[in-house]
């Protein structure tokens, strides 16, 4: 099954892997704590500090560190219940039909035709932007996009004869999205999974950068774009690694996403003609 | 040599085929076929599924299907070897010398372009003749193929005709440039057996006024039988006989060609029908969105351990009577009394038990099965939730069902992907059988299937009827199916239930104008049969 990978989705599950360790055993592996000024303003890059200092003299390579750990955290968790609820409401809405898929169906669109940046900004400046919140408030707006997708996907596997024969037999709702719907939908979630885990990633640096994400003195990638932003003109390239590594993330898990994708839509392996 | 149109000599076909968890590998789909065509002859390639029947059929234009590959042989075609041309050869010769005739017309034309266009559209690329000439020739095909108003018919779109004129449509596309050959890929297998004959004796006649050679690829040996002056009998891509349609038909000499010359012939006894009536359906009406009447004022009896076969054609309403007796469409008028006491009208309101006696097999056993659950879970999830069983036990009754269905327990832990279609079938049969039901509606479980099988699956359906007591609703629009399995027939035309009785009542003439046509389409495997009934048609019609 996994004979083939292809070059591409190899470096994209080692570099994948690489930011996941990193996230998972940050203070194990960050040579200062994730506050402690440690140095000078912009110190450059040195052996005692790899990636030189930040616009308060924190160690710029620890921060990295723990800001992996709070950028995938949030965006993992916010991914989680964005599938999970929008998985569970568009089955439910596709299976049920009707007014509930009408109410639902409609209610998403009405959420949808708001900018999510500009509702998430909303919303934030409103409430206290703690990291439940933040988790929740993006993971609520992108289940939108998983609701559409699951809805449009249950909505085919419905019709199968096996979904009918299983209403015939009498089951509940609960076997016929769970064991008849959702195994055979599984593919084509999972590819959207990791591309929807990118958003998320890219949706809360945005919203760090505006100062409406996480906050001081917790370290989170897009954050740091903004703190260290101002040494740009100075020529300091502080504000450009973790810039980078947003974008490093994002291609390797779309890498990933990718061959997952072409996998599972895989059009070999059909019959011949006879 | 120069007397024959098309030769083919060792003819070996191969194809790569990547099978879900193993190493993609070649398989040879064709070995060592070899067979001779004259002029104005019409050869019959007949086989199931897999046989190979399309796969040598377009050899005969030197061409292989989606990774199929001809490796091997000699295909002669007019005393040249068409395997030796290159593509621009080839292209001369497809469309000119030899054409095709596909199985399904709707998916073969072109929705967006009128017919008369795809008609001459091969004749004009290849110079045969100028764009008015060839309308002509069409509309005279047109005529000669008894497609209605045959002058202005080409100017329609696909959508606009019915699926035996798009056929026969078809048939006058790859008459027009005059090959020397026609490929029919199976062009009645996907038509009402109504219009299959019309359709058929519009063929026959064609080929006989334009002198045209013919391959017939076909899985039904009676319909071969009409329309081939020769039958090669195929299976799993070797030759197994081949002769004159006389002989193949009256004195089969291999194994297999005697068994399908005989498939159908399916002993039964015809059973007396009870007082207690397992299923009444009384003066049911349907309707779609409450608007569109498609059953009216049905009324059928089921007897405890007897079968009811509905007939009818596309679109008569059989279907839809199989979703009200299942609740999946509550009916707006009648009832419905199951073992005497009155059914709940929708799904939703039946309780567990209403819904375990009376249990469902579908036609497509593929999209029947959900393709994440082995077969244990398959068989086992009505054990589980009508009869609370779990672990060993549950285990054990699985096993004990699937050699009921002559499968046996080593399927326990496979796939539906796994298994064949015959098996497949089977499978859906074993988890309405778990439900110890009282009433099991079948609804076209056979017409997907091979000849040979399908036999199979009758006898097994009859086997449990025996054993287990059971009552068939038994969907279908194959006659010879009826034949060979029912205890009472209803046949339904348009909605309506235009003749009900027991079988004997059934098929004993008077008959009403439907039920006569209909029995009378039903192909036979004897010579003339074709030419006896269009006849008659005729003089019918005359004497009115």
């Amino acid at each position: 099954m996994f004979t083939r990978i292809p070059i591409s989705a190899i470096i994209g599950l080692f570099l994948t892997g690489g930011f996941l360790f990193v996230a998972i055993s940050a203070p194990l592996i960050a040579p200062y704590g994730m506050a402690e000024i440690v140095g000078d303003v912009w110190e450059p890059f040195s052996g005692e500090f790899w990636l030189g200092t930040d616009s308060l003299g924190r160690d710029l390579l620890s921060r990295m560190i723990f800001g992996a750990r709070t950028t995938i955290f949030i965006a993992a968790a916010a991914t989680a219940l964005s599938f999970t609820m929008g998985a569970i409401l568009g089955f439910t809405a596709a299976v049920t039909g009707g007014w509930v898929d009408q109410l639902m169906s409609r209610g998403v669109d009405l959420l949808m035709s708001i900018p999510t940046l500009i509702f998430a900004l909303v919303v934030l400046s409103v409430l206290p932007v703690t990291l439940l919140t933040l988790i929740v408030v993006m993971g609520v707006l992108d289940s939108t996009r998983v609701y559409r997708l699951s809805r449009a996907v249950a909505v085919d596997i419905n019709v199968m004869d096996y979904v009918e024969a299983a209403r015939l037999r009498g089951e509940k709702l609960g076997w016929i999205i769970f064991r008849e719907i959702l195994p055979n939908a599984l593919s084509p979630l999972v590819a959207e999974l990791g591309l929807r885990f990118i958003f998320a990633v890219l949706f809360l640096s945005a919203l760090s950068f505006l100062g409406l994400g996480v906050q001081p003195p917790e370290a989170d990638w897009g954050g740091m774009v903004k703190e260290n932003k101002d040494g740009i003109i100075f020529g300091i390239p502080a504000a450009l690694i973790p810039a980078f590594a947003i974008s490093a993330l994002a291609i390797s898990v779309n890498l990933v996403a990718d061959w997952i994708l072409n996998r599972t839509s895989d059009l070999k392996g059909g019959r011949g003609d006879g | 040599m120069a007397d024959n149109l098309l030769e083919i000599k060792g003819l070996k076909i191969e194809a790569t085929v990547y099978p879900p968890g193993e190493k993609a590998h070649d398989i040879t789909i064709v070995e060592d076929v070899c067979l001779k065509l004259k002029p104005g002859k019409v050869m019959g390639l007949i086989g199931e599924s897999g046989a190979g029947k399309s796969t040598i059929g377009l050899s005969a234009m030197a061409y292989g299907r989606g990774g199929v590959r001809i490796t091997g042989g000699e295909v002669f075609l007019n005393g040249r070897d068409i395997m030796k041309e290159n593509a621009a050869g080839l292209r001369k010769l497809r469309g000119k010398e030899v054409t095709y005739v596909a199985q399904s017309a709707a998916a073969a034309f072109n929705p967006a372009l009128r017919l008369m266009d795809q008609v001459i559209e091969a004749t004009l690329l290849h110079g045969v003749a100028s764009r008015s000439e060839a309308e002509e020739r069409a509309v005279d095909l047109f005529r000669a193929l008894g497609l209605p108003d045959p002058e202005n018919i080409g100017r329609r779109f696909p959508h606009q005709v019915s699926g035996g004129q798009l056929q026969r449509v078809m048939t006058a596309m790859a008459l027009c440039p005059h090959p020397d050959l026609i490929v029919f890929d199976e062009p009645t297998t996907a038509l009402d057996v109504t219009t299959q004959i019309d359709v058929l004796a519009a063929i026959k006649n064609a080929i006989r006024l334009t002198g045209v050679a013919a391959l017939y690829i076909t899985h039904d040996l009676a319909v071969v039988a009409q329309i081939s002056d020769e039958i090669l009998v195929l299976r799993n891509g070797n030759m197994v006989e081949q002769g004159t349609v006389k002989q193949i038909i009256e004195s089969p000499v291999e194994d297999y060609t005697k068994e399908l010359v005989s498939a159908h012939k399916i002993p039964h006894e015809e059973k007396k029908p009870t007082d207690n009536p397992v299923l009444r359906v009384q003066n049911v009406s349907a309707a779609y969105g409450g608007m569109v009447e498609v059953l009216s004022d049905i009324s059928v009896d089921i007897h405890p351990g007897q079968t009811l076969a509905v007939v009818g054609e596309s679109g008569s309403g059989k279907s839809t009577l199989a979703r009200v007796v299942t609740g999946l469409l509550p009916p707006i008028k009648g009832r419905i009394t199951f073992d005497g006491a009155d059914l709940p009208k929708a799904l939703a309101s039946r309780n567990l038990d209403e819904l375990r006696e009376l249990q469902m097999i579908y036609q497509m056993a593929d999209v029947a099965m959900n393709p994440r659950q082995t077969v244990g879970t398959i068989i086992g999830r009505p054990l589980e939730l009508y009869f609370g069983m779990r672990g060993a036990e549950k285990r054990a009754r699985v096993a004990e069902l699937l050699d009921q269905i002559e499968m046996g327990d080593g399927y326990i832990d496979r796939y539906p992907a796994e298994l064949s279609g015959g098996q497949k079938q089977r499978v859906c049969i074993a988890r309405s059988l778990a439900a110890k039901p009282k009433l099991i509606i079948c609804d076209e479980v056979t017409s997907a299937l091979d000849p040979l099988v399908a036999d199979g699956i009758l006898k097994l359906l009859l086997d449990l009827q025996k054993k287990e007591d059971v009552a068939y609703l038994f969907i279908t629009h194959d006659l010879a199916t009826v034949k060979a399995i029912a205890d009472s027939i209803a046949v339904m035309y348009q909605g309506k239930l235009v003749r009900y009785g027991s079988k004997t009542d059934v098929l004993t003439p008077p008959f009403d104008d439907y039920t006569d046509l209909l029995l009378s389409s039903v192909p036979e495997m004897k010579l003339g049969w074709l030419e006896e009934v269009t006849e008659h048609r005729k003089m019918e019609s005359a004497g009115h």
